[in-house]
């Protein structure tokens, strides 16, 4: 996997991850992979809801020691 | 992507718990993409008052309720365990530790995400709130402003 930017949200609380991905999303290209990284328990679900419906697609998810780490590519 | 969805939030309410839960609704939905509007009537305009002392001419009631009405978002009182203002104090402490945003500073992100801060100018005039001690850059409007939007809101709450 090739990933073009990473996002650094650890530490950020609702509704902030949501709010700086977004952001970051619009910096890179249909196709290319934005990294993720979280520490919000409820980063996930929000983070699989909101690719779904803003039309990107969810590659991968990790969770490591409480850290979650998505892998998103732009539609 | 299909047509941009409406999020329309009326705050009624003056409270800074109540009034964080509308502005983290509204700035998660902006991150969705949709046209967000928060329209601010009653109590809930306090959270738009400029925390700096102004002195618009004002008759005595409108004074009265000036002093009486918290000036600006970091003054708003809590819904539950007020405490006599230790309340708000031992909730910001645990929200810092938390990392959640302030109140004042989800407005600002809300105001850079775009999203639309009305203010009713019906209740300013009940309440004697002056343009002049809102926040600048907001829009004013009746409820004819709320209804064009909440019409084709995909969400629309009252809190």
């Amino acid at each position: 996997m090739n990933i073009t930017k990473t996002l650094d949200a650890k530490g950020l609380a609702c509704p902030m991850p949501i709010v700086r991905t977004k952001k970051a999303i619009e910096e890179v290209n249909s196709g290319e992979v934005l990294e993720v990284v979280a520490t919000d328990a409820g980063a996930k679900s929000d983070l699989t809801a909101w690719t779904k419906s803003s039309g990107h697609e969810l590659l991968e998810t990790k969770e490591e020691d409480g850290v979650y780490t998505f892998y998103v590519e732009k539609g | 992507m299909s047509e941009q969805k409406k999020t329309n939030i009326i705050l009624f309410s003056g409270d800074y718990d109540r009034a964080m839960a509308a502005y983290i609704i509204a700035n998660g939905a902006a991150a969705y993409d949709h046209d967000v509007t928060i329209f601010h009537t009653f109590w809930g305009l306090n959270a738009l008052r400029k925390d700096e002392k102004l002195r618009p001419s004002k008759t005595f009631m409108e004074k009265m309720f000036g002093k009486m009405m918290p000036r600006g978002a970091e003054k708003l009182p809590l819904s539950k365990m007020q405490f006599a203002g230790m309340g708000p104090k031992m909730i910001k402490n645990v929200m810092k530790k938390h990392n959640a945003m302030p109140l004042d500073d989800l407005i600002s992100m809300a105001q850079e995400q775009e999203i639309t801060l009305l203010a009713c100018t019906m209740t300013m005039d009940l309440l004697g709130l002056k343009e002049e001690e809102l926040l600048d850059d907001i829009k004013y409007g009746g409820v004819a402003a709320y209804i064009s939007e909440g019409e084709d809101g995909a969400i629309n709450l009252f809190i």
